[in-house]
């Protein structure tokens, strides 16, 4: 005898358990159905040696919103932080750390121009934010809420006033290579916000639309609000086992270690879902929060779904450059130029944009990078518990590595290991003699582990054609699939990944306001 | 889902883009006015000697129409029954082998793409006939399915031999087994050292069979044909003629009587299957197909409009006239796609498309009519009516066996 739920939600990632949890506050009865034996898909915390631990995929907050820390009360089921508006530097390998907030050193042209800019760009990330806290109205505007919906936004960029606005439009579709040449000189400082502009993404800075997924990423920052740059004490994982605490204390089911096999249909709606153990279980909805290929090829199936959607979904591109770098380190590297505050803080080697699109460059023909572009976060000076006493671990993003290492993968990551050691020890001499344990996650790792399509961070590209209204596909009911009764509620929906919850949050509203609500 | 190899095209066809049908040698001797039309790829006779001698030989006697560019897809394999039944409309589960069936297909928001005939050779291959070549749409659809897609437009002959006398012609060249063939149904056998598949369709709305032979068979059955219809009155026939037939027949032509989904430019100029007067062919009950979910939501909204039959008075066809709900011309309800006076008939009949208010008029309507007389325009108010299609339907078109003539 099965139970019946109002919901089954695939995935116990953080928008899968933001989603159930929105829900189960509406009073819904929901199961989560995880395939792994831990809670937060890709915020998890991970053991990668003994004694040494290591927040397993992003490995920082930047864009969690406090409106979930406070709705979902999760300080009070545990989560802490460790660190909070923490720095980022740019290293140089022959002088002092640059520092993003307040950087010295630069010309006079540069040091006048740097501030405004900074503000003006902040004022656009302002009016992205509002995007990313607003469910995308339909193309379609028959609906006077769509029709209302496009007209406030349409408002709010008139109220930034004519020639913000122009700028913003002149500015939208451009690549950060040529916004930062048009605006500063500096180039340590424009490698450094380049970077950003890049990060998780398949692109490099002179690629079209790294505007736009700068002003993703500040958008994301002024959601966070004070906190800013944090990191969570105990790794991620703590921050998952907090959101998991609350749901469990709303009364949501979390079942790990059950992998969702098939979703079920019944008269051409999702009624439940189908165990890799032959178990089915019946809901009235079911909501997945794993990827839209695998949602929709795998679990549902195409010939569930018309050609035209099965097209578009299998063009839909998730193709991650990032690979994760995790060290045991026995003893505290020195970082030339970095200072305690920087070290504990988030480091940036991407001394130029030129270096930038160069690390770039070998990815689109499936080759590994001779210089890396680096971000790199020493949890353990916030966080000592993450290693044994008087060790450290070391975490870094490593741009750009591609999914396909070609035709012998072996070889590739010994000499990416080797390329990363050599960029590693221009900036930390000695540092690979400190090294007692290292793992290196490439994206197709990362898809293995993680469940995340491509190793691709967001569960997919985020650019222009997989934005806002046109994510996950244009002409697509957001958050609902062609299925009735099958929703979506993972990155791969508006307004995609980073640890914000806010793709969960906003499919538990669509949901909650369909007509078809359970 | 796996990809069948392209066909093998020698460099001719680099130096004549347009192929000849392999009946082209065979039926040159016939070809007397030289007046070919393109035809996916062929070049096509579109007339013979007259229309009108052509068109009176599918009513009176007996006419030979070379299909042979019809594009023909053969889909096989395990899945080949659940994957045509995800992308046409009709329920492929109730074909029969040995069986025919006309069919719509349409994208995800349920407008037609293309129709055509289904045919079933056996429990898992099928040969799908199409006007609109539709390999990709094809190939696309075939993801998640085990079934091999596989275009054989140029693998197949086939030549159309419609008319009063046609059942006698073909048994006189020694084809068997046609007796006792129904309508929609075909049979094959071992003809001349070929092996040949006769179905009884066609679309002429008339007496009539398919024949199919393998290229290299496709003179023999050309010359046994003229020979022996020649005392029944075998005529070759051009595109022309046929389609003077498939107007009184009641059949329609994409993007002549509507426009295929995948080539209308503006907005709402698509149609789903009931604006095409063709709800029989929707099968809602079998599943999912494409467009099944825009359909169910395209059925309880109602259709924008609708294919009509009309009959006119006066005896000049319509050609792409406006109909008019009022006298004066004042209110448009649509506008005709096909029209002809049908000589057999005596009838001015037309296709129309009428948009959704005026489809249902029991009363008159009225058709601005323009005449170019002697280097002189002239304008018609002619008054016309909705009727049934189709507008012609002779008894031995269905009967079997067939009347011996």
């Amino acid at each position: 005898m099965t139970r019946r739920f109002d919901a089954i939600v695939i995935g116990a990632g953080h928008n899968g358990l933001a989603c159930a949890l929105d829900l189960a506050r509406a009073g819904r009865k929901v199961l989560v159905l995880e395939a792994r034996e831990q809670v937060g898909g890709a915020a998890v915390t991970r053991s990668f040696a003994p004694g040494f631990s290591v927040s397993g995929c992003a490995h920082l907050l930047h864009a969690l919103p406090q409106s979930m820390v406070q709705d979902f009360g999760l300080q009070r089921h545990g989560l802490l932080l460790a660190a909070q508006a923490m720095p980022t530097h740019a290293l140089r390998p022959d002088g002092p750390a640059l520092a993003l907030h307040a950087p010295s050193g630069l010309n006079a042209a540069d040091a006048q121009a740097y501030g405004p800019f900074q503000k003006r760009m902040q004022g656009f990330g302002a009016l992205v934010a509002h995007l990313l806290n607003t469910s995308p109205p339909q193309l379609s505007l028959t609906r006077w809420g769509e029709r209302w919906a496009m007209l406030r936004l349409a408002l709010r960029l008139r109220l930034m006033g004519k020639s913000a606005m122009r700028e913003l439009l002149r500015i939208g579709g451009m690549n950060v290579y040529d916004l930062l040449d048009d605006n500063l000189a500096d180039a340590p400082l424009k490698g450094a916000l380049a970077f950003d502009a890049c990060l998780g993404g398949e692109y490099g800075p002179r690629s079209p639309g790294t505007v736009l997924t700068w002003l993703y990423r500040l958008a994301g920052e002024q959601g966070a609000g004070s906190s800013g740059l944090s990191q969570v004490l105990g790794g991620m994982g703590a921050f998952s086992d907090a959101l998991g605490l609350a749901c469990t204390a709303q009364g949501v089911h979390i079942r790990t270690g059950m992998a969702v096999q098939n979703i079920l249909t019944r008269e051409d709606k999702a009624c439940g879902v189908r165990l890799a153990d032959g178990q089915e279980i019946e809901a009235a909805i079911v909501v997945s929060g794993t990827g839209l290929k695998h949602t929709l090829l795998d679990l549902l199936g195409a010939p569930q779904l018309d050609t035209g959607t099965v097209r578009r979904v299998r063009h839909f591109r998730a193709r991650g450059l990032v690979a994760k770098l995790h060290l045991g380190l026995s003893a505290l590297p020195v970082f030339t130029g970095a200072d305690a505050a920087a070290l504990r803080g988030r480091l940036l080697i991407s001394p130029s944009m030129d270096y930038l699109e160069q690390a770039f460059n070998p990815s689109k023909y499936r080759e590994i990078p001779e210089h890396p572009a680096l971000e790199i976060s020493i949890p353990t000076l916030n966080d000592p518990g993450l290693a044994p006493e008087g060790k450290h671990v070391l975490s870094a993003l490593v741009q750009f590595v591609p999914y396909d290492l070609g035709p012998d993968p072996q070889a590739a990551r010994a000499k990416l290991l080797q390329n990363i050691f050599s960029v590693l020890e221009k900036h930390a001499p000695g540092l690979g003699a400190l090294v007692e344990h290292c793992e290196l996650l490439t994206p197709s790792d990362i898809e293995r582990e993680f469940g995340l399509a491509g190793g691709h961070w967001h569960q997919g590209a985020l650019s222009f054609d997989q934005f806002f209204i046109n994510r996950p596909l244009p002409l697509y009911q957001q958050y609902q699939s062609p299925l009735p009764g099958l929703w979506m509620c993972g990155a791969a929906c508006h307004p995609g990944g980073s640890v914000m919850g806010l793709a969960g949050r906003h499919a538990a509203r669509a949901i909650l306001e369909s007509r078809s609500a359970p | 889902m796996k990809f069948a190899s392209l066909p093998q095209l020698s460099d001719a066809h680099y130096r004549r883009p347009l192929l000849h049908t392999p009946f082209f040698e065979a039926s040159r001797p016939w070809i007397q006015t030289d007046s070919f039309i393109a035809w996916t790829g062929y070049s096509t006779p579109g007339v013979y000697s007259t229309t009108e001698h052509e068109y009176f030989a599918i009513r009176n006697s007996c006419a030979l129409f070379d299909l042979t560019p019809m594009v023909k897809y053969r889909v096989s394999g395990p899945d080949a029954e659940r994957y045509l039944n995800r992308v046409v409309t009709g329920d492929m589960r109730k074909l029969a082998v040995d069986k025919v069936v006309y069919t719509l297909w349409c994208d995800d928001a349920g407008h037609v793409i293309d129709d055509g005939t289904v045919f079933r050779l056996g429990p898992q291959e099928f040969r799908l006939c199409s006007q609109e070549r539709q390999l990709e749409w094809l190939q696309d659809s075939a993801f998640g399915f085990d079934v091999e897609i596989a275009e054989i437009t140029a693998d197949i002959a086939a030549l159309a031999v419609q008319g009063p006398t046609a059942f006698t012609v073909l048994r006189a060249i020694g084809l068997e087994g046609l007796e006792q063939l129904k309508p929609m149904a075909m049979v094959h056998q071992d003809w001349q050292g070929h092996r040949v598949t006769v179905s009884r369709t066609g679309f002429t709305g008339d007496l009539g069979y398919e024949v199919w032979i393998a290229p290299e068979g496709a003179a023999l059955l050309w010359n046994s044909l003229m020979e022996a219809g020649r005392n029944r009155g075998i005529t070759p026939i051009g595109y022309e003629a046929l389609d003077m037939a498939r107007i009184e027949a009641g059949f329609i032509l994409p993007d002549v009587d509507f426009i295929s989904c995948k080539h209308t430019i503006r907005l709402g100029r698509e149609s789903t299957p009931w604006e095409l007067n063709l709800a029989w062919t929707v099968a809602l009950d079998k599943g999912h197909f494409n467009g099944r979910r825009a359909l169910l939501a395209a059925q309880a909204t109602g259709p924008r409009r609708k294919l009509v039959g009309l009959e006119l008075d006066g005896n000049k066809a319509a050609h792409g006239s406006l109909v008019y709900a009022d006298k004066d011309n004042t209110l448009q309800a649509g506008e005709i796609t096909s029209a002809m006076w049908s000589p057999t008939l005596k009838r001015n009949i037309a296709i129309a498309r009428l948009d959704a208010p005026y489809c249902d008029t029991k009363g008159s309507l009225w058709v601005d009519l323009y005449l170019h007389r002697e280097l002189q325009w002239e304008r018609r108010n002619v008054r016309c009516k909705i009727v049934e299609r189709p507008f012609y339907i002779p008894a031995r078109r269905r009967a079997t066996p067939p009347p011996e003539r």
